[in-house]
């Protein structure tokens, strides 16, 4: 008992000096920092033009147009977030599914039927993954490049755009590895779309 | 392409060596009050905390009241943090204008931060306000990691003094360590962090405009190949108009203060993340060099800590000795899962019809995987994550193949002792090693020594306590959740898989690691008081044992190394303790393991 005497205020008064350091100033140091700094970043790179905002380019869409190019597979979730007037608003989730059940099987058999029958060209050609996995936060911005020249003849048809110009939009949009070696390289599908629709330059 | 991966493996490697060396120096000397770069700085701050404090920093605490002082510390943080997500509602810092947490989820997560866990029951960004995540989660963060390093260094002043009673000052640790090591370290990691992408700021989340409008009927169902006029704002499905059809033109952007929240999830081996999916959102985790920053920090400070545990014994062999065993197991470990993860699954490959390979593409199983990380930069953090108990995941170990998913569920089941939690991985490693002298005294038929100290039965009764905490934790959880009907509700994939969730939900609490199988749905009420209960069990018993256990050794004289005394630091010994790790792993393991993921991959062919 006495022991807890002399434990228990000291045990509470140092919480309490951890709150107010790890919890405000720690925190709020960094906020600071964040915002004088690298606002955009700091604030979810958000892509706006003349007061628009076109989306986050961090963050995917669901693209099903010919004219667009398609990500990764969605999840979407348009039950758990609602705008200021009440109406839902999208978001999405990853799969958690089995990569070797039976379930997977016939899903993935779905999707691909899906990609070859858009994609009449292609026909003998294996589809990139990407185009029928979803990611790991299920809002993956990205695809791999073989995703996206997959796509290339198709968007040009449906855009009526020469299959150069799909090309050099593909090559903006692609982020390298860093320091040319760790992570993959990939293509903002976001970016790709804004640009194919004359929104981005 | 394949140089490329490998290269990519074994720099993430390199790169963590590199860095752990100097910083397990430097905690060395924060940690004797030795003077570091940083003193001038930080020393008039440290002596503040005590005088606000009224803290006798001369007092050297027995074992027994280092052990109240942190049951008592943590206690207090967890009846805070379960408050604070009651109340959260009608608190400050909520622009989202969520409502408190339900009584059973407040528990889970209180514990789970408490603990340093990290287990998400919870979805950060539709269910905990800012002031909950940067006062309550971000705090626990700090000061659970610091109290896993504290009791570590408890334990090696047991080894250390000789013929006493203190293993130090529970507080002086604490304020040292949260101030001279986790403080600074993470104030960097969090601004490089933001310069990468992450967000940090107050305002609440935004909606932004969709490229493509997505069209919901009445029941919240999404209709697919609608036809949407946004003018008259109808939806048509093969020309007919769909009554009652919404059309969302929106997507939700979360906000709130979170680089400062994950720099300190990752570097104290916690792994709550800000968002529900964790390190896999871009928000979170934008990038390769915001992935790098992460995922090294994951294993940082454990791996720093052998260092700074050889060079306070002053034998820098014994050291390198553990750090050897456990980075051993974390390449085997990891190479296990990288092939699995690269090969994939047939039922992926269709036959050829989707292409695996590696040509532009990162190739293998991509389900649950980002884009930008692809297979070498996912594996390399599910084998860094599930050996440190971090628990933090940029893919989703649930869509792992049978293979790689069971190696990040047997990281854990061993204990979290390969590298483990900060702390809390080397203590139950050190206990793995008495258990290991023990059992080789034992074969040669001499008295079991350990860095100069007897081992007695006293000790090895409390060492075998820490070792087998988590395995029973784990065992009989599982075994009672798996015997409730209702448990199966919560299961996402059917079959040997759905054990499997089970099974990952609680080695990962029971090893106090916080990964899941996300796909199961561990926010019920039993689910969440049993998790919870695991958790304590496999956090406290182990530290009280560790004390008891230095509060014995402290008390011995030192012995003279004879030709005799089985050395401790070579290959030999480095092999035996990995040996025994495994060991008590298979042994308790594997039936449950071959009816989960065994039983998957053998049905996947």
């Amino acid at each position: 008992m006495r022991i807890l005497k002399n434990i228990v205020p000291k045990a509470l008064m140092i919480f309490m000096i951890f709150t107010l350091v790890c919890g405000v100033f720690y925190t709020g140091i960094v906020t600071g920092i964040a915002q004088v700094f690298f606002p955009d970043q700091a604030n979810g790179s958000i892509i706006e033009v003349d007061g628009k905002k076109y989306g986050s380019e961090l963050l995917g869409q669901q693209y099903t147009d010919e004219k667009h190019m398609w990500g990764r597979v969605m999840n979407i979730d348009v039950s758990t977030y609602v705008n200021q007037d009440g109406d839902p608003v999208m978001y999405a989730a990853p799969s958690n599914i089995s990569p070797a059940s039976q379930e997977y099987q016939d899903l993935i058999a779905q999707r691909v039927q899906k990609i070859q029958s858009s994609h009449p060209d292609k026909k003998n050609i294996p589809i990139p993954e990407d185009l029928v996995t979803s990611s790991g936060s299920g809002l993956d911005p990205h695809i791999s490049l073989a995703a996206a020249n997959y796509q290339v003849e198709r968007i040009a048809k449906a855009q009526n755009m020469n299959e150069s110009k799909v090309q050099d939009i593909i090559k903006k949009c692609t982020d390298v590895k860093f320091l040319g070696i760790l992570g993959e390289e990939t293509v903002n599908v976001l970016k790709v779309n804004l640009m194919l629709d004359g929104i981005l330059k | 392409m394949m140089t490329g991966t490998i290269l990519q493996y074994v720099i993430y490697l390199l790169v963590l060596v590199v860095l752990a060396i100097p910083l397990g120096a430097y905690i060395k000397k924060v940690m004797n009050g030795e003077k570091t770069f940083l003193s001038r700085l930080l020393i008039p701050c440290e002596k503040l905390v005590y005088k606000v404090m009224r803290v006798d920093i001369s007092e050297d605490m027995n074992w027994k009241k280092y052990v109240i002082s942190v049951l008592v510390f943590s206690g207090i943080g967890l009846v805070f943090l379960f408050l604070l997500q009651l109340l959260q509602g009608v608190l400050l810092g909520n622009p989202q204008g969520l409502s408190g947490v339900k009584w059973d989820l407040s528990f889970n997560t209180a514990v789970s931060f408490v603990t340093n866990t990290n287990w998400q029951a919870y979805s950060g960004e539709s269910t905990l306000s800012y002031l909950t995540q940067a006062v309550g989660l971000t705090v626990q963060n700090f000061v659970s990691a610091a109290t896993g390093i504290a009791v570590l260094f408890a334990l090696i002043r047991g080894f250390m003094k000789v013929k006493s009673k203190g293993l130090g000052n529970f507080w002086v640790d604490m304020t040292r360590i949260v101030l001279h090591i986790l403080i600074p370290l993470n104030l960097v990691i969090a601004i490089l962090l933001v310069a990468g992408g992450v967000i940090q700021n107050f305002e609440p989340a935004q909606n932004v405009s969709l490229v493509e409008p997505i069209a919901v009927n009445d029941k919240g169902e999404i209709i697919e190949n609608a036809n949407i006029d946004l003018n008259s704002q109808t939806v048509r499905l093969n020309g007919q108009i769909v009554s009652g059809a919404k059309i969302v033109t929106e997507q939700f952007v979360p906000m709130g203060p979170a680089a400062s929240q994950v720099a300190i999830k990752q570097t104290g081996t916690n792994g709550g993340g800000y968002m529900g999916v964790n390190s896999a959102h871009p928000l979170e985790n934008p990038n390769a060099f915001t992935n790098l920053l992460e995922m090294i920090s994951i294993l940082l400070i454990p791996a720093a800590l052998c260092f700074s545990f050889g060079s306070m014994i002053k034998n820098k062999k014994q050291g390198i000795a553990i750090f050897s065993a456990m980075g051993i197991c974390l390449v085997l470990a990891l190479g296990v899962i990288a092939v699995s993860e690269q090969y994939a699954t047939p039922q992926l490959a269709q036959g050829g019809n989707v292409d695996i390979s590696m040509v532009d593409q990162p190739g293998g199983n991509m389900e649950g995987k980002e884009a930008r990380f692809g297979i070498a930069t996912s594996a390399t953090w599910a084998a860094y994550t599930t050996a440190a108990s971090n628990g933090s995941v940029n893919s989703m170990h649930d869509s792992y193949t049978p293979l790689g998913g069971m190696i990040t569920m047997l990281l854990m089941q061993l204990g979290e002792v390969i590298f483990g939690g900060v702390g809390c991985g080397l203590y139950g490693m050190l206990a793995f090693a008495i258990l290991t002298v023990f059992i080789a005294g034992l074969m040669v038929g001499r008295t079991p020594e350990f860095l100069g100290k007897k081992i007695e039965p006293y000790e090895m009764k409390w060492a075998v306590v820490v070792c087998l905490a988590t395995p029973i934790a784990i065992l009989i959880g599982s075994g009672i959740a798996t015997a409730l009907p209702s448990t199966v509700d919560s299961i996402n994939n059917g079959g040997a898989h759905g054990l499997s969730e089970i099974l990952y939900a609680y080695s990962s609490c029971g090893g106090n690691n916080g990964s899941a199988f996300a796909g199961f749905n561990a926010n019920t009420v039993f689910l969440n008081v049993s998790l919870g209960l695991v958790m304590l069990f496999a956090r406290f018993i182990p530290i009280i044992g560790t004390l008891a256990i230095a509060g014995n050794l402290v008390t011995k004289k030192k012995i003279a190394v004879t030709v005799g005394t089985l050395s401790t630091t070579n290959v030999m010994f480095v092999f035996l303790l990995i040996f025994i790790v495994l060991l008590v792993g298979a042994l308790c393991f594997f039936p449950a393991l071959a009816l989960g993921p065994l039983a998957e991959l053998f049905s996947m062919f």
